[in-house]
């Protein structure tokens, strides 16, 4: 379980970045904390040409509010969002959501972005920038963009980041005055993939409810007041899912309407 | 830009437990491989080689994290913590001691990275309770022992350091 | 309650009995231990790396490995044709024409089978290797279900079936007492593969001498010696040329290192060719895909019982699984606990029906446990299922029917001796002690507020120390005679002074974490009177040097009744010896003289004294001195063996263990009724294992069987799909317990000696894996109201046994890695001219996704290099590609497989199409079949894969029409995903 071979580069700024994939493209992958990208790359899974290694730029270790976001640097550890002073004021689902994301020692070195680019449905990060409509800005030496959440994740494992691109930052928008969020998770182990997670924001007059672990990308609805349990049937239905080792299909769309359930509630009673 | 190109070895150097080390790695040379076949530091146990298991932890910076998810060549200029590290020449450290007097450990290949991550829960968070030190323990695997011991000793540690305080 | 057993004196400061933290702990915490991996190699060693088989079933059509030769650091590379010429297959315990080598030579039985090995400088090259290598597999039908083997394809072609053993066996009368019987209650279960999978994987690094012909090995191996014949045997030398030695620590095994034998002959074949050591260090990814793993095991079990609810006979029907070869020692599984297949309890009429399947999958080994978890499931279940019926409660039911207080020893009807214990006391005590009322108190409340909480039974017998007869009773009695008697259960030690006067001990145990050094230093220091850190004790074995035998080795728990004791033994005879060499110093008779305190000195007058190491040391510089009859150097080996282990009776009764422990469990769980997840609320066991030696140690090993039963309860799976791919193969899909998921244990003990062993110790590390599966699944079955018939008790597999009928939706919901799916697509040209591209090769690899060179190998059949994958995992592979039932231009078939590292794929899509006023509507459907590493480790890609592939497929097609995409309606890709039930 040997990573095959790549050239290792460690530039100084994103611009020295991003000049690498514009030459290289395809061939070249970022390492921002390598938690996901390490292990498929030992079981040559991936085999980069070239791999880029961000986590030491300054420019990209940066949690900021800017215009109702928390901004949060391609360089930022899960771990070092997580310890952020103002996160649960600001944002508390990412501070429910956070402690779920792998374990102390990974999301120590984990960053947030990484996982959004990883683009692993069953992991949290990608349902909470999904829930929350977050966005993602993208760079590359063509200039700048940005993409929102529903634009992002194309699927399993599969983003709308160009391959001359890099994700630079990620926006959560900050919680609104009086919404309410919630979120539950069902791994088989503490610390696993989710077989299903739902995570929900809601205010006076919506809800809206993600379910991470069943699709090939979180799926996200926006439900009005009241729920009621046939709209989370239509919803479970709606999100496809398979069979696979862990948990049938079934057994996850019971999930999604009972935890579904749970979560709507949650929020509802704290909007009351 | 520092480029180190495949299949070349490149010079790596960094502090091993305070000491300067110096080697030569292939940019794909994991950690884990570099502190165990080129460094001589057996201490540190490979047990999955995809971030599970967690027997490889180390510290880095102060940051217990999986020697198997780096490579060497990230470890320039960084400072590097490994069970070799933790203890005087001649005697055990308060979690060492602790692990033993509950029988913490059996076959021991876990228990190296069991030490990296408690001692950095230690330092930062001396006053952490037990589903604090579990939630912390969970990102390791024991198969001897049922985790019993291992909680126990840690929690014992941490009151006694806590209290000290 | 505490009794001496055979040691006489009871002695207050005796080392033995007491929790002395371990001696081999300060090198472990400190990192200065040394595994496999960190002893020292030559500089010429060489690693190797294994090409292993991605399906489950399949003939090697063509291995070609000249490309991965001629790779840079490459030193050599060894297929099947070498181990054939270099040697023979492993030897086994039924004769059967299923010959397997360390590397598969004609056919692939399973999931990760050897193919082909690579040597090269450093492990990275070796891997950078197995890319290179291709091979061409015809694939056969997988045989994977045990039922479906009686049936199914044979694997072993040289045989007639794929059962490889059958017996049936009677003792005392039990169709008379069914057939009479009251009540009968019946069952049918399924125990499921799984492993204790230890922290490290198996190390080996062997060198060959070919001017000795001989081979050195160092291996994490831990026994049994039996197969250190296999070994030699495969390896075409007599035992005295392969010399087996073992590191001074090893990371865990419980069992499972047994199964690293096969690649000790795989790297002796290698460092033979290579004319060079050789090492190799399995990775977690091998190891969990194709290392061993426990029976699995379909059981029907029938029990016959009185109106008050005795069991007065047993009717086991056992189908064994024991994967693709019958290893040995299988079907060792299956007769370990012959002698005990009545558990705790006094049921005098019995039959069985073994039989012994191959199927594709790994085949199986040693684990915690061996063959105990795989009887006291069904056996455990049925009683409760019997007490149900009968209207008992199921532990009244359970008491009733234990062997009786005074019985002991007993010979249960199959012919095990049980040596002692007092079972109901223990169960009465356990009752009290742990808090069973209160127990049933908290389930009453439970259930008053409406949640699912129950409480469940289990008691075992836990058999230790193998009678290494056990395994010919699968022999009629007249093959026995044939093959002559096997017997006993020899244990060795060696423990002597060398010149300094201090002691140290040896012994032909392997342990992996058990602490034997601390425990056989504490029998050692109570013997000399002195402190087990004076005590020196080896626990590397060399067979070129060290004495052992065939029952060698650490398993079968048989260290604390057997090592120990013949290291007491040894210990003993040694200071005899002493003891005469010191009667003359001290001019005293040798019953005046005694220890103390490192001293050895006239009872009666103390001041009468010598330093023991003193003394010692004089047998080394002064033999001359040394009195007659104290014999000459003093070093002292034991050899025990126990005179109650014979070979089976001529009616096939057999003591297949040394001694029995009694463990009664009971515990509690709830469950969550939105999630399924069970949580062990509490959980009590109690053991009687005889006189414990070090309680501390005791009790670890007791938590380490129990996290694994309550892994194998609730967790663990070594799942495979039903096209025989293997689906576990990280440790993210293998799901061993954590901290979180552990439960709180409460240890009772009883200490009732064992009248046969020295120490009157017995073993008690496997118990709680037998146990505490079964005690878990009668706790669930109680919360629940439903029979439990298999494991794991996932959220999962609960939900399916517990959900009532769905609430209905439309999506298409895809099954498991048999991909089905259909759909139809719009393409605006003719059906002429969509048949014409796919008739056509360049047009048709232009369709294909991924294809780099199409060639054609036939009428309407390619060959074709693709890269494959989903998102941003990509493999290459080669690809086979054909067109049939074609009817032009209507509809065809489309059949094609695809092979590289990653794995391999096949797949079939019938394609049809249909004039439109547009152009054609092309309508599909398909499946596809994928195994190897990518269906291991990424089992939850594969839909979105194959899904993004097809539609990859279709998108091509259109492009090769020439009708630019945009012209499209810019919904069609959303309804064609719609379609196939992916939604964005």
């Amino acid at each position: 379980m040997k990573p095959a071979a790549f050239d290792y580069a460690c530039p100084d700024n994103v611009g020295e970045a991003l000049t690498i994939l514009a030459e290289r493209g395809a061939g070249a992958r970022i390492c921002a904390g390598g938690q996901s990208l390490g292990a498929m790359m030992n079981l040559r899974l991936m085999s980069p040409e070239v791999l880029i290694d961000i986590a030491g730029l300054d420019e990209l270790k940066s949690i900021a509010m800017t215009g109702g976001a928390i901004e949060v640097g391609a360089a930022v550890t899960q771990a070092e969002l997580l310890a952020w002073p103002d996160l649960a004021k600001t944002q508390p689902l990412l501070a429910w959501m956070l402690p779920w994301v792998g374990h102390y020692q990974t999301r120590q070195r984990g960053t947030i972005c990484g996982s959004l680019a990883h683009g692993d449905p069953s992991s949290e990060l990608p349902l909470a920038l999904a829930v929350l409509e977050g966005e993602v800005l993208l760079a590359s030496r063509r200039g700048r963009r940005v993409v929102a959440a529903k634009d992002f994740q194309l699927g399993m494992m599969a983003t709308d980041i160009a391959d001359d691109e890099m994700v630079v930052a990620a926006r959560f928008p900050t919680a609104q005055v009086g919404a309410v969020s919630a979120f539950h998770e069902i791994a088989q182990r503490h610390g696993d993939f989710a077989i299903v997670a739902v995570a929900a924001v809601g205010n006076r007059n919506s809800v809206r409810l993600g379910v991470g672990g069943v699709a090939d990308s979180p799926g996200v609805i926006e439900l009005k007041w009241p729920v009621n349990n046939d709209q989370l049937n239509d919803f479970a239905w709606s999100l496809g899912g398979a069979d696979d080792q862990h948990a049938t299909a079934r057994y996850r769309r019971e999930l999604v309407r009972r935890i579904g359930r749970r979560v709507v509630d949650e929020v509802r009673d704290a909007l009351s | 830009m520092r480029y180190l190109e495949a299949g070349k070895r490149h010079a790596v150097r960094f502090t091993l437990n305070g000491e300067l080390v110096e080697g030569e790695a292939e940019p794909r040379l994991l950690l884990s491989d570099f502190l165990r076949q080129t460094l001589g530091a057996y201490g540190t146990h490979v047990g999955c080689e995809h971030g599970s298991c967690g027997a490889c932890t180390i510290r880095v910076d102060g940051k217990a994290v999986r020697a198997c998810l780096l490579y060497a060549v990230q470890m320039q200029d960084r400072a590097v913590t490994t069970v070799e590290g933790l203890a005087a020449p001649d005697g055990l450290n308060a979690l060492q001691a602790a692990l033993q007097k509950h029988h913490g450990l059996q076959c021991g290949f876990c228990t190296p990275g069991i030490l990296m991550s408690l001692e950095q829960l230690l330092e930062e968070e001396p006053g952490a309770d037990e589903a604090r030190i579990r939630d912390v323990l969970s990102g390791h695997i024991c198969r001897c022992t049922g985790y019993h011991g291992i909680v126990q000793a840690a929690v014992e540690v941490f009151g006694e350091v806590f209290g000290k305080r | 309650m505490w009794r001496t057993g055979k040691v006489n004196k009871t002695n207050n400061n005796a080392w033995i009995g007491r929790s002395i933290a371990r001696l081999e702990d300060p090198a472990l915490l400190r990192g200065g231990a040394r595994f496999a991996d960190d002893l020292a190699t030559p500089a010429n060693v060489c690693h190797a790396a294994f090409m292993r088989s991605p399906i489950a079933h399949g003939e090697i059509v063509a291995l070609d490995t000249a490309a991965a030769r001629a790779m840079p650091g490459v030193v050599a590379i060894i297929t099947g044709a070498e181990m054939l010429a270099h040697s023979a297959p492993f030897i086994t315990g039924v004769k059967v024409a299923a010959p397997q080598y360390a590397l598969a030579t004609d056919r692939v039985r399973y999931v990760g089978e050897p193919v082909a090995m690579v040597l090269a400088h450093d492990r990275y090259r070796a891997e950078d290797a197995l890319e290179a290598i291709n091979v061409e597999y015809a694939p056969l039908t997988p045989v994977l279900d045990a039922m479906a083997a009686l049936e199914g394809l044979v694997l072993h072609p040289d045989t007639n079936s794929n059962v490889l053993h059958e017996r049936y066996f009677s003792y005392g009368d039990p169709e008379g007492v069914f057939a009479a019987a009251a009540h009968v209650v019946a069952g049918t279960y399924h125990y499921p593969r799984n492993s204790c999978t230890p922290l490290e994987c198996f190390c080996v690094i062997a060198d060959y001498d070919p001017g000795e012909d001989a081979f050195e090995v160092t291996a994490n191996f831990q026994g049994p010696y039996t197969l250190h014949t296999v070994m030699s045997r495969s390896l075409k030398v007599p035992g005295n040329r392969l010399r087996l030695k073992t590191p001074p620590a090893s990371g865990g095994s419980y069992g499972v290192k047994q199964a690293v034998f096969p690649y000790v002959v795989a790297l002796g074949v290698a460092a033979k060719i290579a004319g060079r050591p050789v090492k190799w260090l399995e990775d977690r990814f091998e190891h969990l895909t194709a290392a061993t793993s426990a029976t699995n095991r379909v059981t029907t079990l029938r029990a016959a019982l009185d109106k008050e609810g005795r069991v007065l006979a047993l009717d086991w029907d056992q189908l064994e699984d024991c994967g693709a070869y019958l290893r040995a020692p299988e079907p060792a599984t299956l007769y370990r606990m012959h002698g005990n297949m009545t558990g705790a309890y006094a049921i005098e009429n019995l039959a069985i029906h073994n039989r012994v399947v191959v199927t594709n999958k790994t085949p199986t080994g040693l684990m915690r446990g061996f063959g105990g978890p795989q009887i006291y499931f069904p056996l455990e279940r049925l009683l409760d299922k019997a007490a149900a019926e009968l209207g008992l409660d199921p532990l009244a039911l359970r008491r009733r029917n234990l062997v009786p207080s005074g019985a002991m020893p007993y010979r249960t009807a199959p012919g095990a001796l049980l040596d002692s214990g007092d079972y109901t006391t223990s169960l009465d005590r356990a009752v009290a002690d742990g808090g069973l009322d209160d127990l049933l108190s908290r389930r009453d409340a439970a259930r008053a507020e409406g949640r699912l909480y129950g409480i469940g039974y289990s008691v075992v017998v836990e058999p230790s120390i193998s009678n290494m007869g056990y395994i010919t009773t699968l022999l009629s009695p007249e093959q026995r005679d044939r093959a002559g008697a096997k017997n006993g259960a020899l244990a060795t030690a060696t423990v002597g002074f060398d010149p300094s006067g201090a002691i140290s001990v040896a012994v032909s145990s392997v342990p992996q974490g058990q602490g034997h050094r601390t425990v056989l230093a504490q029998v050692v220091a109570d013997v000399f009177a002195i402190t087990p850190k004076d005590v020196s004790v080896m626990t590397e074995h060399d067979t070129a040097k060290d004495p052992w035998s065939i029952a060698s080795g650490n398993y079968a728990s048989r260290f604390a009744g057997a090592v120990a004791g013949a290291t007491h033994r040894a210990a003993i005879s040694l200071r005899d010896r002493l003891t005469l060499i010191a009667a003359a110093d001290l001019n005293v008779p040798p019953d005046e003289v005694a220890y103390g305190a490192g001293r050895i000195f006239a009872q009666h007058n103390p001041d009468n004294a010598l330093p023991l190491g003193r003394l010692a040391a004089k047998a080394h510089w002064s033999p001359l001195s040394i009195p007659d009859g104290a014999g000459v150097g003093l070093r002292e080996t034991a050899f025990w063996n126990m005179a109650e282990l014979t070979e089976p009776d001529e009616g096939d009764r057999i003591n297949s263990s040394g001694a029995y422990g009694f463990i009664f469990d009971f515990c509690g769980v709830e469950i969550d009724p939105d999630t399924f997840a069970v949580r062990v609320d509490r959980y009590v066991t109690m053991h009687d294992a005889g006189r414990l030696l070090n309680p501390m140690l005791a009790d670890g090993q007791i938590r380490g069987g129990f996290a694994h039963g309550l892994g194998a309860a609730l967790l663990e799976e070594l799942s495979y799909a039903p096209d025989g791919g293997f689906q576990a193969g990280t440790l993210a899909d293998y799901l061993a317990p954590t901290v979180m998921e552990i439960a709180e244990l409460t240890i009772l003990h009883d200490q009732t000696p064992s009248p046969f062993t020295p120490l009157g110790a017995k073993g008690l590390g496997e118990g709680n894996a037998m146990s505490t599966p079964v005690c878990i699944a009668n706790a669930v079955s109680d919360a629940l109201g439903r029979e439990i018939t298999a494991l794991p008790l996932t959220r999962s597999n609960l939900a399916e046994l517990m959900l009532e009928a769905e609430p209905p939706g439309k999506a298409k919901v895809f099954h498991g890695h048999a991909l089905e799916g259909r759909g139809s697509t719009a393409v605006p040209a003719s059906p002429e001219e969509v048949w014409a591209i796919l008739l056509d090769d360049n047009r048709l690899a232009a369709v294909i996704p991924g294809c780099h060179d199409l060639v054609k190998s036939g009428d309407n059949s390619y060959r074709a290099d693709v890269t494959l994958g989903v998102g941003p995992i990509k493999g290459r592979f080669a690809a086979k590609v054909a067109l049939q039932d074609l009817d032009p231009p209507q509809s065809l078939r489309l059949v094609g497989s695809a092979t590289g590292p990653l794995g391999r794929s096949e797949g079939e899509g019938h394609i049809s199409l249909h004039p439109t006023r547009e152009g054609t509507q092309v309508d599909y459907a398909y499946t596809v079949r994928i195994s190897g590493k990518v269906a291991a480790v990424g089992g939850r890609m594969m839909d979105g894969a194959v899904r993004a592939l097809i539609n990859l497929f279709f998108k091509r097609l259109v492009s090769q029409t020439g009708v630019r995409e945009e012209r499209f309606d810019p919904s069609f890709w959303e309804r064609l995903l719609a379609l196939l039930g992916v939604n964005r």
